[in-house]
């Protein structure tokens, strides 16, 4: 461990004279800071996406945990008595813990992202919502669906799994897609970076010809490029993830007005994480390039 | 110091040298001359561990090259300079980092080892041409700069591929006085060449010994040279 930690060190304080030894190359140069900056800027927003899908699998799955919801679809005139009924039938239902009928305010709460705030919801058939948490153990939806058709016919059961489910499925899987684009954006960052590390080497053919005329190691030789393409790559990543943070902060979070796509900007201690992209970017151009140059180095006689 | 036994190089499935046997002892001066195409360029890079014999063994300060790793190749130029024909400058780097670079790639602290560069180019009369870059330096300078560059780690050897070959006569005989001195101080010496005149100057001021390359052997020359 101590040899690394020692060549770690040294690589990081580097000789003024050894850093000048590969000719400054302009063009390159500019492409692996473009190619990296856009590239930290896509893993910012991967990151962003597997952690807003994350957020969004676990409220979904914990909102919606254990409640259930009873739709009483009836004339109105037939309205109240249904709900009573069927809040009796649920007041006896062993497995649930509490019912209660919500009022047109609530409703009309539910309905507010899509209608507006100052809609009348009366205006519009939509049925009454009893809204039910299950006691630890459950009920038995079933038995009282047929408890429902026989003393409340217009109402429904809706569980919620047979929506939340693939939701939550959905949103697992949108997160480890999330992870899975921070991966290949990683892997497209290292070859990227080997690309133009062999381009480098290939064109400075000459240069480590004369460094070895005069007694330079491969390690020497592998440094002075991979030093260059480490620091390359980190203020690439450092400019990508600047202003990918600055995008992030314009999405909305999930303290903004409520709506289905909320939460799809980080919060808290998650504005950290995308400060991990440059050093990562750093660590995968500085192993990219050193095996580029050895396996280059090592082919050269 | 250098021993080569029986050695031979192929290239391609040509052989370019065959069964040369030759020590190089400390402080001894060699020309190693023949016709374009001889060999003489693969017979120096064969003494500096750039080529690797296809068959016969080569000592160098006591250490066989065919089983030396890279990191032991680079180590051992440390203590052999080399000046091409062709000198092999870094372009963009000027003139005083380009003689420095053996210290750097040593690891030798440069700026504390400006008082000997300093000597070293005032004895190479390249002083004022410090800051200049390789492209803008006459063929003599570049020589007598690859030169300086040869003998700025104080090696034991100095190996030289036709110094003289892109000079005029006044120059290879400064080119050549250098190497003289440097032989006076201790350092075996080996120059390449075609140029005959150059080795009968020579001979006047020390005891070189002429080694012939002809048809892929190496001999000793006759009393002509």
């Amino acid at each position: 461990m101590k040899p690394f930690v020692d060549k770690f060190m040294a690589f990081l304080r580097p000789d003024r004279h050894a850093g000048r030894v590969v000719p400054p190359s302009g063009h390159t140069a500019t492409l692996t800071l473009f190619s990296a900056g856009a590239m930290a800027f896509l893993a910012v927003f991967a990151l962003t996406l597997a952690l807003a899908a994350g957020g969004l699998a676990q409220r979904w799955g914990q909102e919606l945990a254990g409640g259930a919801t009873v739709r009483i679809i009836a004339p109105k005139e037939q309205e109240n008595a249904q709900v009573q009924a069927a809040l009796r039938v649920l007041g006896s239902t062993p497995g649930i813990a509490s019912a209660r009928a919500l009022s047109e305010a609530e409703q009309a709460a539910l309905l507010a992202p899509w209608f507006g705030q100052n809609f009348d919801v009366s205006a519009l058939p939509v049925p009454r919502l009893i809204a039910l948490q299950e006691s630890r153990g459950g009920f038995d939806s079933t038995g009282l669906r047929l408890r429902l058709a026989a003393e409340a016919p217009g109402a429904v059961l809706d569980d919620h799994g047979r929506w939340r489910d693939p939701l939550t499925r959905a949103a697992a899987r949108l997160r480890l897609l999330g992870w899975l684009s921070i991966f290949l954006i990683g892997m497209t960052t290292a070859a990227i970076i080997t690309l133009a590390a062999n381009a480098s080497l290939s064109a400075n053919a000459q240069v480590i010809s004369v460094l070895r005329l005069v007694g330079a190691t491969d390690a020497y030789i592998a440094d002075a490029f991979v030093r260059r393409f480490t620091i390359r790559a980190a203020l690439g990543a450092v400019g990508g993830v600047f202003i990918a943070m600055m995008c992030v902060l314009v999405l909305p979070s999930t303290d903004t007005s409520a709506g289905i796509l909320t939460g799809l900007s980080l919060s808290g201690w998650q504005w950290l994480l995308p400060l991990c992209v440059p050093p990562l970017a750093a660590l995968v151009a500085y192993i990219a390039t050193r095996i580029s140059a050895s396996r280059t180095l090592g082919g050269l006689t | 110091m250098i021993e080569l036994d029986k050695v031979a190089y192929s290239y391609g499935g040509d052989a370019l040298l065959s069964d040369v046997s030759l020590r190089l002892a400390p402080g001894s001066f060699h020309f190693l001359t023949g016709p374009s195409g001889a060999g003489k360029t693969t017979l120096l890079k064969l003494l500096y561990g750039a080529l690797v014999p296809t068959s016969g063994n080569i000592s160098v300060f006591d250490q066989d090259v065919q089983t030396m790793n890279r990191d032991a190749v680079a180590h051992m130029r440390r203590k052999i300079g080399v000046v091409h024909q062709d000198c092999q400058f870094l372009d963009h780097l000027p003139l005083g980092e380009n003689i420095s670079l053996p210290l750097t790639v040593s690891g030798y602290d440069v700026t504390a080892e400006k008082a000997n560069l300093d000597e070293l180019m005032t004895w190479v009369s390249l002083t004022d041409r410090m800051d200049a870059l390789p492209p803008q330096l006459s063929g003599g300078e570049r020589q007598r700069a690859a030169l300086a560059r040869a003998v700025i780690l104080s090696p034991d050897v100095v190996l030289a591929d036709e110094p003289t070959g892109n000079v005029d006569w006044d120059m290879s005989q400064r080119l050549l006085t250098l190497l003289i001195e440097l032989n006076k101080m201790g350092k075996t010496i080996v120059i390449a060449t075609h140029d005959l005149g150059l080795i009968r100057v020579a001979k006047k001021h020390v005891q070189a010994r002429v080694l012939r390359i002809a048809e892929r052997c190496v001999q000793l020359a006759g009393a002509d040279l």
